[in-house]
């Protein structure tokens, strides 16, 4: 039981590629490899907290305000999360920009605290919450490795296509410009989608 | 007459430019579930010019008149010219936001029943839509002034609303299409908001 609630959110049903949830992030992080590890890691520790948060204050929570609580919940590991950045990661807090801020509305966080965490112990929450956050990671990486190794030719910042392949030192390689920009990211994400869901058999109506 | 034309093409670059949606990625979860009909997608794009609109400049004013280094000073307090509280920025804006959604909800639901029905659970989810909030940070990041936000909240929706609704359109047409099954549904939209994406770079070039 506590293994398939860590292991199902990897492949079988991905919080990206199956439950479409936190999509908007997943897109804008994943042009460096770098910048999709710390938002992977920043997203997993805020899941993981407000989902064990969450299920301890579960029984306390009145229904008709929980997304407000949610939230406030939600908003303060986000904060804590941005501060620590700030101060020892200055300059990939930078290149984050605001998508640090948009965790708090990164529906995984909004849609496992609901969906989850509000009906079941803290145990399984917390577990939930390292899956999905791994599922979320795992997403991101492969996105953001394609879109580095086609956009610039490098994988976390060293060159793997060599120099002289280019066509400014002689060679017929041209780095693909297009996949840097949002088009690429859409795309790259649509077939990924794709293999996945041809893999698990899902089909969608 | 030049202030006219700085928010003329303040606004341009946030429709076309820099779309929420084709440029920035942000409210993609509410992009792809609610653009299956063009009817609430309409519906939806309305309600989201709307609370972004109200939302830039209100947490313009919270922001420039309650977080900021020294934006305090108004109250007349000794020593308050020191405080910073923006590191709150973040709660408060989705606080502001949160408020406001619950006051559309009930405007909407007592004067247009028919729009509250077809927009059903997605109204909530306004909440969580990152255009909103992003909406705001970008304000804040940019340092906008009272009058570039105006036009930045209602333009930066208008953008959010024009591409939900042709994308909406292009689902509709979709039905007929012969689809890989593993490519349905999400797979395929994706890859045709990159197209849409791609299209849209085309104004990058425009000078303004």
């Amino acid at each position: 039981m506590a293994n398939k609630i860590l292991s199902d959110p990897l492949i079988d049903n991905n919080p990206i590629t199956k439950q479409v949830l936190g999509v908007c992030s997943a897109l804008a992080v994943t042009v460096k490899l770098e910048m999709a590890l710390v938002m992977a890691v920043a997203l997993t520790f805020v899941l993981t907290f407000s989902n064990l948060t969450i299920s301890l204050l579960r029984k306390h929570i009145p229904m008709n305000v929980r997304i407000i609580v949610q939230l406030v919940v939600i908003a303060t590991l986000v904060i804590l999360v941005d501060q620590v950045l700030q101060a020892y990661l200055y300059d990939v807090s930078k290149q984050l920009s605001v998508f640090v801020g948009l965790i708090i509305t990164n529906c995984i966080v909004m849609g496992r605290a609901d969906a989850f965490a509000m009906s079941n112990t803290p145990r399984d929450s917390i577990l939930d919450g390292i899956g999905n956050g791994i599922g979320y990671g795992t997403i991101l990486i492969i996105v953001s490795i394609v879109r580095e190794i086609l956009g610039t030719g490098q994988m976390y910042g060293y060159q793997l296509i060599p120099m002289s392949f280019y066509l400014e030192n002689g060679g017929w390689y041209m780095n693909n410009g297009l996949m840097l920009l949002a088009p690429g990211a859409f795309i790259v994400l649509g077939l990924l989608i794709w293999a996945q869901r041809t893999y698990t058999g899902f089909v969608e109506e | 007459m030049e202030l006219l034309q700085h928010y003329l093409s303040l606004a341009t670059k946030s429709i076309f430019i820099e779309n929420m949606i084709l440029a920035y990625f942000l409210g993609m979860c509410s992009f792809l579930a609610v653009s299956k009909k063009i009817e609430t997608s309409i519906g939806m794009g309305k309600a989201v010019v709307f609370v972004c609109g109200i939302t830039v400049p209100l947490n313009w004013c919270i922001n420039n008149f309650l977080l900021k280094e020294g934006a305090l000073t108004w109250t007349g307090i000794k020593g308050m010219e020191n405080v910073d509280l923006s590191f709150l920025h973040l709660i408060m804006f989705i606080a502001t936001i949160a408020a406001l959604v619950q006051l559309v909800e009930m405007i909407i639901e007592k004067f247009s029943a028919s729009l509250y029905t077809s927009l059903g659970i997605f109204l909530p989810l306004i909440t969580v839509n990152c255009s909103i909030l992003g909406a705001s940070l970008f304000m804040n990041e940019r340092a906008y002034t009272f009058g570039e936000s105006v036009v930045f909240g209602v333009s930066s929706g208008s953008g959010f609303a024009l591409a939900i609704v042709s994308m909406a359109a292009i689902r509709f047409k979709l039905k007929y299409s012969n689809i890989p099954d593993g490519l349905k549904g999400l797979g395929i939209t994706m890859i045709l908001t990159g197209l849409i994406s791609m299209a849209y770079l085309a104004f990058s070039g425009i000078q303004l």
